[in-house]
């Protein structure tokens, strides 16, 4: 194994909660303004943020605006004017964003937000579910996932790196499962804070651009020394030519997620998977399941489990929902039997969003596995080993029986 | 005769005890409703409607009192209480919520409401933070006020909501502290009967128990007492000289008029385009 350049020992262990582990990784990660409003659970972030810039340990500019709906827009404004932007939301708080998040891609400004996962309204509920992420799915942000608040950490920094990489310049959401890693205290290792700025080159980099009325490049920020007119009215005449680039960037920045990931390796002795997709004994598996966030730990430890019972099941966590890996998963689970596909959400009338990713990676294979997918874990409902079994030991009969009865299915709900 | 608290019968005693803090004035808010509907004889809701948006105070109509109430999001239980009181404008519709709720996320529909002389009440719930979350600094928040975002005291300058609205075209606006009791149940009573038209705003008070009271090392009966100092009748608030105003909160009635309100106008207008429609 590579010596990691910041060896384990000179990393700084902290006990700290998921929520705490991505405000620490803010702290260090030369911000220069984070604009939020509060919500459970994700406001220990900004709170503890608000604490580092009460104190004096950073120089971001902080702003507590009166709504989710301007924290995004503040992001936005800071964004386009050069800075290096931070805010952070759970469920309706993202809901209330949702116009915007559009104008923070179609802009392509390289915002980083973590998303506390919270199930949407009505009725309320503060607990663990991916609605609110789901709901943005087609915003055009990258949608990362973690499994742990080490990996919030990590995920965190990274994602600044990520989004402000040339060929990608689009904004990073950060997703971590709410209570089960927010308000969860864990130890998380955090590199020295010269490392990070190192890591991340500094301040935010401007990519140039092309101007006609300027005739020159200039770049791409709001200077009053080169003016530039930003979200103008682009109608049928040229709106779709617009919208291509990002579909190009979002292409790439797979790429660029999977060399983070190594870079970051190097650097810490820490890696996710290949950066896209995190899997566990899937290689001879009959039977393997895919989910996002943290239940991917419940699973992989009743997976390792019922291998010792003799039963050959797997394991695959997506890090990474937008862009979506296809290939990445046509490849992996190549000649697995059977799949199952545990959504922590839904589309009423339809399937849940991960299941139809996944159908539509598989369609034009010719082997291909049965897919089942299991709802779970809505409005923060524990998904214990005792389901994780369940739903592994359904799956082995779909395959032995070569069949699937029943596509949707609903884990640990009273009838 | 049996001794009978006044809230014992609006409220329901199944979903007790209320998610509340100790010592918590949201307690106090609704025993002044529940005495002021008991005042006007008023024992069966069925003809009201209580919204509110999402916090602590929200949670004062919703799930406790015998009523029907709807939860609605953070900030827009004024636009739901006004698409209810058009679909319906029989039912009295009272909207209930926090600061936070109704001055920060949800201002614009305040203010709007209040232009529009809308026929609802609105009672607000002042505890200087937004409670829920666990005190952080709301559009309320006094200069130099401690809370979790404002560590060192907070720097912002806060709304007087009461006197924003009273600017508006709303025809009802009061103000009281927790402690003046008996007149902020006197003024729901006024706002539901005698003055029952148009925007009615109540702006009640009520430092959190827990996020400001107890945060600054204050016990609840001595922060009633400070309260009680501090709170200065409207008239002699105006009689004081500037530099004494800091620090006071004046209370009272601050408009009570009965101008043709939104539903008013509404009927006249339709009356006028298509001679009128049923229902309205
Ligand atoms: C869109 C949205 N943003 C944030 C929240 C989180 N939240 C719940 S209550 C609350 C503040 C409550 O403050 P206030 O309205 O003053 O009521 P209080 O709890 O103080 O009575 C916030 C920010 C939410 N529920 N929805
Ligand atoms: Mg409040």
């Amino acid at each position: 194994m590579l010596k990691p350049r910041v060896p384990l020992e000179e990393q700084k262990v902290m006990p700290v909660n998921g929520d705490e582990a991505v405000a620490y990784a803010v702290k260090q990660c030369l911000v220069d303004v984070v604009a939020a409003y509060p919500i459970t659970p994700q406001t220990i972030i900004v709170e503890k943020f608000s604490e580092f810039v009460a104190n004096g340990e950073v120089k971001t500019q902080y702003v507590p605006v009166e709504s989710e709906h301007s924290a995004m827009s503040a992001c936005i404004g800071a964004a386009a004017a050069g800075a290096r932007t931070f805010t952070s939301t759970s469920a309706q708080g993202l809901a209330l964003m949702w116009e915007n998040l559009y104008i923070a891609s179609g802009l392509r400004l390289p915002i980083v937000m973590a998303v506390v996962n919270r199930a949407l309204s009505a009725p309320i509920n503060i607990h663990c579910d991916h609605s609110d992420a789901y709901g943005m799915r087609d915003s055009g942000w990258i949608q990362l996932f973690v499994e742990n608040s080490q990996e919030a950490y990590d995920t965190t920094i990274q994602a600044f790196k990520i989004a402000e990489h040339p060929e990608v310049q689009l904004p990073v959401a950060v997703n971590l499962d709410g209570f089960f890693l927010s308000h969860t205290l864990e130890n998380v290792y955090m590199l020295p804070d010269e490392e990070v700025h190192r890591f991340l080159g500094g301040y935010r980099k401007l990519v140039k651009t092309y101007v006609d009325y300027l005739n020159r490049e200039v770049e791409y920020k709001l200077d009053p020394a080169n003016p530039l007119s930003i979200g103008s009215l682009d109608l049928y005449d040229y709106y779709f030519e617009h919208k291509m680039p990002q579909v190009e960037a979002m292409k790439k920045a797979s790429d660029v997620v999977r060399r983070v990931n190594e870079e970051w390796y190097e650097l810490t002795g820490r890696s996710y998977g290949d950066g896209v997709i995190d899997s566990y004994a899937v290689e001879d598996a009959d039977a393997v399941v895919i989910v996002l966030g943290s239940s991917a730990g419940t699973m992989k430890y009743v997976a390792s489990l019922m291998r010792q019972k003799g039963f050959k099941v797997g394991v695959v966590r997506l890090r990474m929902f937008r862009p979506f890996p296809f290939s990445e998963v046509r490849e992996l689970l190549k000649g697995v039997k059977v799949v199952g596909v545990m959504d922590r959400g839904l589309s009423f009338g339809s399937y849940g969003p991960l299941y139809l990713e996944v159908n539509t990676a598989f369609y034009y294979s010719k082997e291909r596995p049965l897919l089942v997918n299991y709802i779970y874990g809505l409005g923060g409902r524990d998904l214990s080993p005792a389901m994780a079994e369940e739903v592994f030991m359904d799956l082995i009969e779909v395959a032995k029986i070569s069949e699937v009865r029943e596509h949707l299915k609903f884990i640990g709900v009273r009838s | 005769m049996e001794a009978r608290h006044p809230t014992r019968d609006y409220v329901r005693e199944e979903v007790l005890p209320t998610t509340f803090c100790p010592g918590c004035y949201n307690g106090i808010v609704m025993n002044a409703m529940a005495l002021a509907f008991k005042e006007l004889g008023i024992y069966d809701l069925r003809s009201y409607v209580f919204v509110s948006g999402i916090g602590c105070a929200s949670w004062i109509p919703n799930p406790y009192l015998k009523a029907d109430s709807i939860h609605t999001l953070h900030g827009r239980a004024i636009p739901v209480a006004t698409g209810i009181k058009l679909a319906k404008p029989s039912l009295n519709v009272i909207v209930i919520a926090g600061d936070g709720d109704l001055a920060s996320i949800g201002g614009n529909h305040l203010i709007h409401a209040a232009r529009r002389n809308m026929d609802i009440l609105v009672i607000m719930v002042n505890n200087l933070v937004y409670a829920m979350t666990r005190g952080q600094q709301s559009p309320t928040t006094p200069q130099g006020f401690i809370t979790i975002t404002t560590p060192y005291g907070n720097f912002e300058k806060p709304f007087d909501i009461s006197r924003i609205i009273v600017e508006t075209n709303a025809n009802y606006v009061a103000r009281w502290c927790i402690v003046n009791f008996p007149q902020l149940k006197e003024s729901i009573k006024e706002a539901l009967a005698k003055y029952n038209r148009g925007f009615r705003f109540i702006e009640i008070w009520a430092p959190c128990i827990t996020y400001v009271v107890r945060y600054e090392g204050k016990t609840a009966g001595g922060a009633l007492k400070e309260m009680s100092k501090k709170c200065v009748p409207l008239s002699d608030y105006e009689k004081l000289p500037m530099e004494k105003r800091d620090g006071c909160i004046a209370v009272g009635v601050f408009k009570k008029e009965l101008k043709p309100s939104f539903i008013d106008l509404y009927k006249s207008y339709v009356e006028k385009a298509v001679g009128g429609v049923n229902g309205i």
